[in-house]
């Protein structure tokens, strides 16, 4: 059955060392899971809905047999119907409730933009703060083999332009777990974005709860030439591109942003302040794109720190080819990196 | 009563689909066909029902399920192998894999993975039609899942308003995924539809001859103007929704409940049944079969020998020239 040898399985386990000491080493899909059981257990207005979420799968094993911990009135599976779902689970936030609602591919919130773009992000604005909408949205970019342009989008980038909405993006299991609690906790939509290829990513995470705070972003790796500000699963195609430019006498800093709405600007221009060179790194496509609007910030507020031009890695402007030969040509990876930065330091 | 020959193609059509889903059944597991697969075993009666009464200048529009509406509507069977292994000689050039096949010339304009983006999309050629003036239906093919989606109730009350050539055909296998059907609807699928004014009909879409029988009457209506119909086909699918598992099993579908759709065969059943009449016989049986395969045998050839696409092409067809 190659559907499920698809590539990530045959990934290998991607181990990120984290600001954590714990020595307990889990998966980033592990650690979602563990997120959700938590904050489920915590506080009792947490529940999840959404297409097959109670499905013996369960979306990926982020959610599985919670139903059968925490009953049918708090898992629960839904007709498929994205755009109104997201309006609901707006209306039970309202309500005092802490919803979170999963889309198995990103691709299916763009069926859901008018009630979360629309209605969700802009709400608590529109009645001068008097309802608040604390709504989880976890996409997964599903990234595969064959996927296709209807099951592969990494959209991130469009929804920074929704005002109202906070966007995470974790890229370590340690990120994913304390980022998901803070998601949960927080009184505003998140869109929470996962991608496929970082579930087997492994790290340390604590088996307590713990948050952590948007818009700090962290140094994966430290060096002087070259900064590479990474986004989502970019962040593990950056660090092994910095590594392999080790070898070649580059000192490479990789800077996960953990958050990309709102963004750590300071980290991006302390590390500038050091290095005078930046790639941008994004899992989705290159134009009016996450990468574009962090070029955006340094040309606006730290151009005085560039010593050359800045560098993108990001997807082409075309929608995700079907052929494996064009999937190759199509996604970035350690290796566009790795060229794109020994051009950088010519 | 349909003709001999005609009662014939019927089966041919259903074999075709039966035999060539097999064979990309056999063939997935060598992991050359690098993309998703979704198999229509068990629900070959329907597409075969439908468009045996349409015309090549009709319109069908599909979902991520749509190799049998392809075969069905007379696609060309080589390229749609060639877009399974995402060669430049297929229906897409390797850009779309088996969930977005096409064939215009033979009236198969598409098929979705997005859940409901048939039905919307199908709706706008059943209008250019009729803006055209043109004497063309429109069928289009969903599943039960798409039937929770806004684009399902939007339309149809769209269609029924402006008396479109639409042909609304609901594959209903009682499952989404894993999801059944009880989970997800307050009631029988044909009632929504005729809550919106359209003739609805609810039948069982393992007889061949039952699907063929309404979706005449059905096109008919279209063609004379008259307006849209919904037929929800009762089915199964017999393969699990993705790739060649059977999603059997705690939490999935029973066995018990497999076995009895499988003794519902709707190929076994009509072809008993051409035998009984004497319109077939074993050796008939026989030679379609050696027919088709021979068929399948060139698709696939032709599919393995070609070339893919490179790398280079990748931006081609962003933009139309
Ligand atoms: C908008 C959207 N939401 C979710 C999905 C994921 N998905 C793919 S197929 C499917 C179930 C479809 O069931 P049905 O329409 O009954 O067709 P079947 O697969 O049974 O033929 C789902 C939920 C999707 N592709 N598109």
């Amino acid at each position: 059955m190659p559907w499920t040898t698809i590539e990530v399985e045959k990934q290998d386990k991607f181990y990120i060392k984290d600001d954590s000491n714990e020595s307990r080493i889990i998966s980033y899909k592990d650690a979602i899971y563990e997120a959700l059981d938590q904050s489920m257990a915590r506080d009792s207005r947490v529940f999840i809905m959404g297409e097959g979420v109670d499905d013996p799968a369960g979306v990926f094993g982020t959610t599985k047999d919670l139903h059968k911990k925490y009953g049918a009135d708090r898992v629960f599976d839904t007709p498929i119907a994205e755009n109104s779902l997201t309006g609901m689970v707006t209306g039970a936030a309202m309500a005092g409730l802490r919803p979170i609602l999963i889309h198995s591919r990103m691709d299916f919130l763009i069926i859901s933009l008018d009630q979360l773009v629309n209605h969700a992000c802009k709400w608590c604005y529109m009645f001068g703060g008097k309802v608040k909408i604390p709504l989880v949205v976890r996409t997964i970019s599903a990234r595969g083999w064959g996927s296709g342009a209807q099951h592969s989008q990494c959209v991130q980038g469009m929804m920074m332009n929704v005002p109202g909405l906070k966007i995470a993006a974790p890229a370590t299991p340690y990120d994913a777990k304390g980022l998901l609690i803070s998601s949960i906790i927080d009184n505003n939509p998140v869109l929470f974005v996962e991608h496929r290829w970082l579930y087997k990513t492994m790290g340390n995470v604590p088996d307590n709860l713990y948050s952590i705070p948007f818009g700090k972003g962290m140094v994966r790796r430290k060096g002087t030439d070259v900064t590479i500000v990474a986004v989502s699963y970019m962040v593990i195609e950056a660090l092994k591109a910095a590594e392999k430019l080790q070898s070649e006498n580059i000192s490479a800093e990789v800077i996960d942003l953990r958050t990309i709405k709102p963004i750590d600007e300071d980290i991006i221009f302390d590390s500038l302040a050091k290095t005078g060179k930046l790639l941008i790194t994004d899992t989705g496509c290159k134009t009016g794109g996450v990468a574009s609007e962090i070029a955006a910030i340094v040309a606006e507020k730290a151009f005085h720190l560039l010593k050359k031009p800045i560098e993108r890695v990001c997807c082409p402007d075309g929608p995700t080819p079907a052929s494996d030969v064009l999937e190759k040509a199509y996604y970035q990876d350690s290796e566009s990196i790795f060229k794109k930065v020994l051009e950088m330091m010519k | 009563m349909l003709d001999n020959d005609k009662l014939i193609e019927l089966y041919k059509v259903m074999q075709t689909i039966r035999l060539v889903e097999h064979r990309i059944e056999d063939e997935y597991k060598y992991d050359e066909i690098k993309t998703p697969i979704h198999l229509s075993i068990g629900q070959e009666a329907i597409s075969a029902g439908v468009c045996i009464n349409l015309e090549k200048d009709d319109s069908v529009i599909g979902t991520h399920r749509s190799h049998a509406q392809y075969i069905a509507k007379g696609g060309d069977i080589n390229k749609m192998i060639a877009e399974l292994y995402l060669r430049k000689t297929g229906c897409s050039m390797g850009r779309g894999g088996s969930m977005h096949l096409i064939d215009p010339e033979a009236g198969v304009l598409g098929s979705t993975a997005i859940v409901g983006g048939s039905i919307p999309i199908g709706t706008g050629v059943a209008l250019a039609a009729k803006l055209q003036n043109k004497n063309n239906v429109t069928a289009i093919f969903f599943g039960d899942g798409a039937v929770d989606e806004g684009t399902f109730h939007e339309s149809l009350n769209f269609a029924a308003i402006k008396k479109l050539p639409a042909i609304y055909i609901c594959e209903n296998n009682s499952y989404a995924i894993n999801s059944h059907e009880m989970v997800r609807h307050s009631t029988s699928i044909y009632r929504w539809a005729e809550g919106y004014g359209i003739p609805a009909y609810q039948i069982d879409g393992n007889d061949v001859l039952k699907v063929y029988d309404i979706a005449k009457k059905a096109i008919s209506r279209a063609r004379r103007g008259e307006g849209p119909s919904f037929i929800e086909c009762i089915t199964y699918r017999w393969k699990g929704h993705i790739g060649t598992v059977n999603d059997i099993g705690e939490g999935q579908r029973t066995q018990a409940e497999y076995d009895y759709w499988i003794s519902k065969c709707p190929i076994k059943w009509f072809r008993d049944y051409l035998k009984g009449i004497g319109v077939l016989d074993d050796n008939m049986i026989k030679s379609i079969d050696e027919e088709i395969n021979q068929i399948i045998k060139a698709a696939f050839e032709f599919a393995q020998n070609s070339p893919k696409p490179l790398p280079s092409d990748l931006l081609e067809f962003v933009y139309a020239d």
